[in-house]
């Protein structure tokens, strides 16, 4: 298909993955553009593995982004971007937490957490532009506002303008939580700065 | 005010496939809808539930939710009945008479079958429910196919007087695409008439209806080859023509926009002859279905060559990735290599697991510490005491299953498990749904099983839906609360055999369990906190490990919880030579909400208030 534009978002149940991807869309039909949306997310909840595929453009027929594919790979975390690296295309850009988060399969020692999958990731051929959100994150006012620095992060990545973005998730907070709009503000800003800052490294 | 509420009248929408047909469901003025909570079907009822002018139920199970939507069309109200592919072997019982009886107000059923198995004990095609109860088949591609067959099936219902299918895929269901909706047509049922040769199905009524079913089926083939339902769309590249359905038929036009498909949106009764036509004008066909070759099997059997199966995957989802090799192979070509494809990277993998401080906890350490014992468990969060590190599940079929296999194996015992206790796990939505007849079944067969009724208050795997264990409705309205210890009483279990224990008290959740499998009858211990996911969970001050205290002996990470992390391994070589490792750990503050279960299982009083 022509003049589409797909974007992974992936991390782990709970992390807000899914809320990312959704207010990714709203900005893309802002745009007046063709959007949908799909999750694996097979018992999600309960800490497995979280990825969200939002492809947009003029027309979208199948939902789902192939391996090969992607334009950009959100990664929430560090190891969840090493596993589904294999799905940004050729130029594509991976924008990743540094954050690691072991499940407990790794805690009783049947598995063990990459060392850096950061540099493996990049050993591959892949462009990533990594960065520590949850420590924006904890100085802006907690780790909830991880999810408004990646998009941030990603925002000058887009096909259109960062501040479409940035007004979705603004409307997101004035209708529920009017108290947070300020820091998410401060978030998205810094998360656009970070991830302008890592794309330069 | 929510979102479903403020949506306008004519307007485009951003829906998955689950919100749409709720959406349409409110349009087509439907009165009642019921439905039992499974992934991926729970969010058609929970947004159906948030308009005020739908009577909306959380059923107790499918086979309940079915008859009551049925009996509210045969007041000649419109009504729903939404489940999982699983749902309708417990509901088919129901749907194989109501097919006689037909309908009066419109019924549209939704299944939702989840190819891939997400979040399901196994895969099933629910197309052949149509061919088995001779209704009608209709198969969204999208949510706005969702939103419009759904309209579409409430006029088929009424027309035909039967139910209507809506299969559901859980690349429907959870798929979000734009969708332009409508407003709410009012449909005011007469109310119920009395006419038993309808209504009433004993054999001289039933015998006399038979030839109606097959009648309608002719009837339904007659729209099936007429209806803009099944569409051909026109394609330059002949060489091979594509029949396709469902999430499968966006994969196709993806993968091959130039090629011509016949599109197929009433999949049930299949329109043969429009697939005769349109294969003389191909070169080869090939019919692209998710799971089970049922069109294939139905086009072959009319005569007419196609590929299939042959070179599709039998099980799974499918894609364009997997579609574009099948088919070159069917050309006889070679697919160019994909310039520079990386191929995936090692991962190690991340199971789903229980939450931190999940009351499920405690009970599955105290199972994993038990010797001589086999444990029959269910479907529920509960599951996943399967996993590591527990590994305490030795059995898990159907929904309520963990009852009537334990008395199996009570029953079925050999010389090697001649000593072995056997215990039943179940949680409370569970046990509503199916286990109460199987408990029923061991007391009165005089059984030998120990039930852990583990009661969280709520259906937890599907995303914390209210049951009557928590006394809430379907929209969090106050409704009476099953009391289980009353109730596993009036199932036949002495009651000096029913225990309620703190799930969060390790040595009284082990002693209940080593008491009552000595015994030599049915027992059930009920365990009573809830859900941490629910707002009924009170959170407790985090805890944190004194690293001066901790020496690494891994207990408390057999508990299990997510919040306890290794910080670092080491070695010890003990005073007998033997060397052994050590696991010394911290604990995720943030995570952590205080249940206190690993506190009780360091020896060393290293774990403690992390303020």
């Amino acid at each position: 298909m022509k003049n589409l534009t797909n974007i992974l978002v992936v991390g782990t149940g709970g992390q807000g993955v899914m809320t990312a991807a959704e207010i990714l869309a709203h900005a893309a039909i802002e745009q007046g553009l063709d959007v949908k949306k799909t999750e694996v997310a097979g018992m999600a909840q309960r800490g497995g593995v979280v990825s969200s595929h939002v492809r947009f453009g003029d027309k979208v027929l199948s939902p789902e982004i192939m391996p090969g594919e992607a334009d950009i790979l959100v990664g929430f975390e560090a190891a969840e971007a090493m596993r589904w690296s294999h799905y940004l295309r050729p130029g594509g850009v991976a924008m990743v937490n540094t954050l690691r988060l072991t499940p407990p399969v790794v805690s009783i020692g049947m598995y063990s957490y990459p060392a850096d999958p950061v540099a493996e990731v990049r050993a591959a051929g892949v462009n990533v532009h990594d960065f520590d959100a949850g420590a924006i994150a904890l100085e802006l006012g907690g780790l909830h506002l991880v999810n408004t620095v990646m998009l941030g992060a990603i925002a000058d990545l887009l096909p259109f303008p960062p501040e479409t973005l940035e007004e979705c998730i603004m409307q997101r907070f004035r209708a529920s939580k009017p108290q947070w709009l300020d820091t998410n503000k401060k978030a998205f800003d810094a998360g656009r700065k970070a991830g302008l800052a890592a794309g330069r490294r | 005010m929510n979102a479903v509420l403020q949506m306008p009248a004519q307007s485009r929408q951003f829906l998955s496939g689950n919100e749409a047909v709720a959406r349409a469901v409110w349009e087509s003025g439907v009165k009642v809808a019921a439905a039992y909570p499974g992934t991926p079907a729970s969010e058609m009822l929970e947004n159906i539930a948030l308009y005020p002018d739908v009577y909306s139920e959380w059923s107790v199970n499918e086979k309940v939710s079915l008859e009551v939507a049925l009996g509210a069309t045969m007041t000649g109200s419109r009504a729903f009945c939404g489940m999982k592919h699983v749902g309708m072997n417990v509901a088919a019982d129901a749907l194989m008479t109501m097919t006689l009886t037909g309908v009066m107000g419109g019924l549209v059923i939704a299944i939702a079958d989840d190819v891939g198995l997400s979040s399901s004990q196994n895969e099933q095609d629910s197309r052949f429910w149509g061919r088995f109860a001779h209704l009608p088949i209709l198969e969204p591609s999208d949510s706005q196919e969702a939103y419009d067959m759904t309209r579409r099936a409430y006029s088929l219902s009424e027309e035909f007087q039967c139910p209507v299918i809506l299969r559901m895929t859980t690349r429907i269901c959870h798929v979000k695409g734009l969708v332009a909706v409508g407003s709410r047509e009012p449909h005011i049922g007469a109310g119920f008439v009395k006419e038993p040769s309808r209504w009433v199905m004993v054999p001289g009524h039933a015998k006399r209806r038979l030839p109606m079913q097959f009648e309608r089926d002719d009837k339904l083939r007659d729209l099936s080859e007429t209806s803009d339902l099944n569409l051909l769309e026109e394609g330059k590249d002949r060489r091979v023509g594509f029949v396709a359905s469902g999430p499968a038929y966006m994969h196709v036009r993806e993968a091959f926009p130039d090629a011509p498909v016949l599109k197929l949106g009433m999949t049930h009764p299949a329109p043969l002859e429009k697939i005769r036509a349109f294969a003389g004008k191909v070169d080869q066909l090939l019919v692209v279905e998710e799971t089970e070759p049922l069109l294939e099997t139905e086009i072959k059997a009319a005569g007419i060559a196609v590929h299939g199966k042959d070179v599709l995957p039998r099980t799974g989802e499918l894609s364009p990735a997997v579609l574009r090799p099948a088919v070159a192979k069917l050309l006889g070509e070679t697919l160019p290599a994909t310039e520079a494809r990386r191929p995936a990277m090692e991962v190690f993998p991340r199971p789903p697991t229980m939450c931190a401080a999940c009351p499920h906890l405690g009970v599955y350490f105290t199972l994993s510490q038990m010797r001589n014992i086999t444990v029959s468990g269910d479907i529920g969060c509960y599951t996943l005491g399967s996993g590591h590190p527990w590994n305490a599940l030795d059995t898990t079929i159907a929904m309520g299953a963990s009852m009537g296999v334990a008395h199996g194996l009570d029953k079925g015992r050999g010389e090697s498990d001649a000593n072995k206790k056997i215990v039943a796990v179940i949680g409370d939505s569970t046990f509503m749904h199916m286990g109460m007849t199987g408990l029923l079944d061991i007391t009165y067969n005089r059984g030998n099983v120990t039930v852990l009724l583990l009661d969280n208050s709520t259906t937890g795997m599907t995303g914390g839906q209210n049951t009557p264990a928590n006394g809430r409705d379907i929209r969090g309205e106050a409704a009476p609360r099953i009391d289980f210890a009353k109730l596993v009483e009036a199932l036949g279990v002495r009651p000096e055999r029913i225990r309620v224990v703190d799930p969060y008290e390790l040595p009284t959740l082990f002693k209940a369990l080593r008491e009552e499998t000595k015994i030599n009858e049915p027992s059930v211990i009920i365990t009573n906190r809830p859900c941490v996911l629910t707002q009924d969970y009170v959170k407790r001050q985090p805890l944190k490990v004194d690293e001066d205290k901790c020496t690494g002996c891994g207990t408390c990470l057999d508990v299990g919880c997510p919040a306890i992390l290794v910080s670092r391994r080491g070695k010890e070589v003990k005073p007998s030579g033997k060397e052994v490792d050590l696991s010394f750990v911290r604990i995720e503050t943030a995570a952590c909400t205080g249940c206190n279960l690993c506190v009780q299982t360091c020896g060393q009083d290293a774990i403690v208030p992390a303020n």
